[in-house]
């Protein structure tokens, strides 16, 4: 393992302390937790959005707090979900009265922990709603299954519920909003070399030398084929096509586009995959609203992409033009 | 026989021990199906309950139970903190008040930490999960009338085998579906080593 630490057990709140550090006039840590908020939190009748996982996904979560997007974060043990006592803290911070909104990315973990805060905080008197993500179109939605997981799309769900709840919506109107992109966001990823897990020094998956494997989630989750390393157009139209099927995307629709690098892939690489899949949109008729290219949500070191296409209407167009402030997404 | 604080504490210390010594073996089953966290997760959690529950003296087995839950749910992290925080807790409450309990309750405790678990991983038996070792267990309890080490541990470490066969469906394994298979339950072996620690701990006595 190669990595630029001091201790493998101190790494999530190392990290913590020195994004702090980074934005010190924007946001907080809560002491004693993994929870950092916006500097002016709670802000008084609005919303409060909560959002979190495993850490290793930077610059998801923290980096999308701010005016805008979201009021806080907490963050896990490396790919491991927060605790419920550290999300309870976190409601408690950004409660101005208005309620909370949890953004939950659809694994075990996440959704168990961040129910049982919501369970905690409803019993000392706080409103609480949520929404689970799950946009990775890899894993099949069947009831007998977990779902499908939760990946870059999440990124939309923060800016959009942010963008509703910063213009005075109710928590039950920050919630319709969230569901409105889950419904209408969907992604695709592909991996080309492993993370390697700090704790243990191994990686979260075995790849040879040439091959990919499609369809990998952002933990290293096994995906759906592994197969030769293709060029990045074949991994481009592979990835734009699937979410363009699954999305129901068709002629004369409006996108936004996001192309998503795990955390080794080069913005060069990005930019090329993003060449591709702006074409097959305007083949297919499909308009680009608004492009994002770059690391959203990483997977520490893993090399490979993931492409994210959101439905939108003219009410989600207006809530992603709104403006953010948060340090990863400034719009 | 009764089973009291003493024997509480030592079910918690034993169990730390076999994590700890396993800890590797943990995460590679984890590795293998899940997000290789598995180890990690129990090692730190298992740590910090023994850490709490050697800073109190305790009268009520129910106090121990509830601290070691606490305790779980807010340092294991994932999955499995939840849910076996869940089920220490669930134990806790139904033996509140009982300085030493007697072999009915402790049943009864069993039963409804298995409940617990699952309405909280809205699972149920078969699915691969660490229900599939805590539900045999429970019903071999009812068919006993006495503590039974011997059966407790034989119980858990046949269910525990028994999950490489299971195609999971709950879970980060479910992601895998057929090709779960073969392949243990990581959540399932930590709960046999938690079995196990109990029948040390019935057998050591009080
Ligand atoms: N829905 C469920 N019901 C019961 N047990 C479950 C459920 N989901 C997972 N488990 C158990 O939890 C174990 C995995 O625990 P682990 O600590 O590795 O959590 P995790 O799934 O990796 O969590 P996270 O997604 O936050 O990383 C599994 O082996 C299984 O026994
Ligand atoms: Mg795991």
């Amino acid at each position: 393992m190669k990595k630029i630490i001091n201790d493998a057990e101190q790494i999530v709140t190392e990290m913590l302390d020195g994004f702090v550090l980074a934005y010190p006039n924007e946001v907080k840590r809560l002491p004693d937790t993994t929870v950092v908020t916006r500097k002016d939190s709670p802000i008084d009748n609005k919303v409060g959005i909560v959002s979190g996982g495993g850490s290793g996904h930077e610059p998801a979560h923290a980096g999308y707090i701010g005016k805008g997007m979201l009021d806080a974060a907490v963050a896990g043990e490396v790919f491991t979900s927060p605790t419920p006592d550290q999300v309870l803290e976190a409601i408690k911070a950004v409660d101005g009265g208005a309620g909370v909104f949890l953004v939950i990315k659809n694994y075990t973990g996440d959704v168990m922990n961040f129910d049982m805060a919501a369970e905690m905080a409803e019993a000392e008197g706080i409103q609480v709603e949520k929404i689970v993500v799950n946009d990775d179109v890899a894993v099949g939605d069947s009831s007998s299954t977990e779902g499908r997981r939760g990946i870059a799309g999440t990124v939309f769900v923060h800016k959009i519920a942010g963008a509703k709840a910063e213009a005075g919506g109710s928590l039950e109107e920050v919630k319709a909003a969230a569901e409105k992109v889950v419904a209408n966001v969907r992604s695709f990823g592909v991996a080309l070399s492993p993370s390697i897990m700090p704790a243990s020094g191994r990686p979260s998956f075995e790849l040879e030398n040439g091959e990919m494997e499609i369809g990998i989630g952002i933990h290293g989750e096994p995906g759906i084929e592994r197969k030769k390393l293709g060029s990045a157009d074949e991994i481009a139209s592979e990835l734009t096509n699937r979410v363009i099927e699954d999305a129901g995307l068709k002629d004369s629709d409006e996108a936004a586009v996001m192309v998503n690098g795990l955390g080794a892939t080069s913005e060069m690489e990005l930019y090329i995959v993003n060449r591709k899949v702006q074409a097959i949109l305007q083949e297919k008729g499909i308009k680009t609203h608004k492009t994002f290219v770059g690391e959203y949500m990483t997977s520490m070191e893993m090399a490979g992409c993931s492409v994210t296409l959101l439905k939108l209407d003219s009410e989600l167009k207006e809530l992603l033009d709104e403006p953010s402030e948060a340090p990863s997404f400034r719009a | 026989m009764k089973f009291d604080v003493n024997h509480a504490l030592t079910w918690i210390t034993k169990a730390n021990e076999k994590i700890q010594d396993n800890k590797d073996y943990l995460t590679s089953l984890d590795q293998a199906i899940g997000d290789g966290d598995h180890g990690i997760n129990m090692s730190r959690g298992f740590k910090e309950t023994v850490a709490k529950l050697s800073e109190n003296d305790y009268v009520t087995v129910s106090d121990v139970w509830k601290d070691a839950a606490m305790t779980l749910m807010s340092k294991v992290g994932g999955a499995s903190g939840p849910l076996f925080g869940t089920a220490f807790l669930k134990m806790s409450m139904a033996s509140k008040g009982e300085e030493a309990i007697d072999y009915p309750i402790f049943i009864k405790a069993v039963e409804e930490a298995v409940e617990g678990v699952k309405q909280r991983g809205k699972a149920t038996e078969g699915e691969k999960t660490m229900i599939d070792v805590w539900s045999p267990v429970v019903k071999k309890l009812q068919e006993a009338s006495d503590f039974n080490a011997e059966l407790i541990r034989d119980t858990a470490k046949t269910a525990m085998e028994a999950t490489s066969d299971l195609v999971a469906t709950k879970g980060r394994a479910a992601y895998l579906k057929e090709r779960s298979k073969g392949h243990l339950d990581p959540g399932s072996v930590s709960s046999y080593y938690i079995f196990d620690a109990l029948a040390d701990s019935l057998e050591e006595g009080a």
